[in-house]
């Protein structure tokens, strides 16, 4: 019983493992676009703003 | 695992990047200075009598600024490319081929999903257009974004029917709807600059894309995966 639960738990953490780091990765990802692209704020507009144009995010 | 992922995002973003950059600032960079010109008033262009020249001294290169967007253009194809080999890697897992072949795929999507599907209805816009509230445009953009990777991936990984009929509505429904529009426009900006800077923009994003994902497969494959790969010790 306790050697059945072991292994099941074990199961469970080597599947969950590579979702988990998944998605640790696309909410980074979305982060660095987001930040990089989207922000508003006047300091990162003007440093990224010819970028922002020539990838076709919304600008201004 | 993570470590797989970042290694091989990092790599392939970088290296994408850079060449999305170099291609930009050849390409796409001269036509945006050019429609400056005409926002900032230095040119002026209106009805059939112009007589401005077509050709104008756009300066050279601005080491800070071109800095900056060979900068930030790395950064955005990083993280791109996060999003892009985390999605891999859950494709793997369900059974799916990854490799710098299947990579150039992954990459035409993502070409299409962030660039192609929101360009189709909100162009990208050189600077100096008429266009309306910029957070209610970007609302507008992550949503279509959204509806189109969640249409191209029902499309390639569940096959029936129902999901291409599904994915159909998806990718139709943010241009039947419509993005949000400016009331009057206003641009001073020649129709021939906005439309070489938009047929660029695509260009090079497509490069771009077509990039990242082959070196995505192809970094994800170099990279050991230590969660798989036998205990010798």
């Amino acid at each position: 019983m306790t050697i059945g639960t072991s292994v099941a738990a074990k199961s469970s953490s080597t599947q969950a493992t590579p979702l988990i780091a998944a998605v640790a990765s696309i909410v980074l990802g979305f982060a660095i676009v987001f930040v990089a692209g989207h922000v508003q704020a006047n300091a990162l507009h003007d440093a990224a703003h010819d970028v922002r144009h020539a990838t076709g995010f919304p600008c201004h | 695992m993570f470590t797989r992922i970042l290694t091989s995002a990092l790599f392939a973003g970088a290296a994408a990047g850079l060449i999305a950059a170099l291609l930009q600032l050849y390409f796409v960079q001269p036509v945006l200075l050019h429609a400056e010109l005409y926002e900032g008033g230095d040119l002026v262009h209106f009805g059939t009598d112009s007589t401005v020249s077509a050709i104008q001294d756009l300066g050279g290169i601005d080491a800070v600024r071109d800095g900056l967007s060979l900068f930030f253009t790395m950064l955005i194809y990083c993280g791109y490319a996060l999003i892009l080999v985390s999605l891999m890697s859950l494709a793997e897992a369900r059974g799916a081929v990854i490799s710098a072949r299947t990579g150039l795929v992954w990459g035409i999507a993502g070409f299409v999903v962030v660039h192609l599907a929101p360009g189709f209805t909100l162009a990208p816009e050189v600077p100096g257009v008429a266009a309306a509230d910029v957070y209610e445009r970007q609302i507008w953009w992550f949503s279509t974004v959204a509806a189109s990777g969640i249409a191209l991936w029902l499309i390639a990984f569940v096959n029936n029917w129902i999901s291409y009929g599904i994915a159909a509505i998806l990718l139709l429904a943010p241009h039947v709807i419509g993005a949000p529009e400016p009331d009057v426009f206003t641009g001073p900006v020649p129709t021939e600059i906005g439309a070489l800077f938009a047929a660029r923009a695509f260009g090079v994003g497509m490069v771009a894309w077509a990039l990242v994902g082959c070196f995505a497969g192809y970094f994800w494959t170099q990279q050991s995966a230590p969660d798989t790969s036998p205990k010798t010790a």
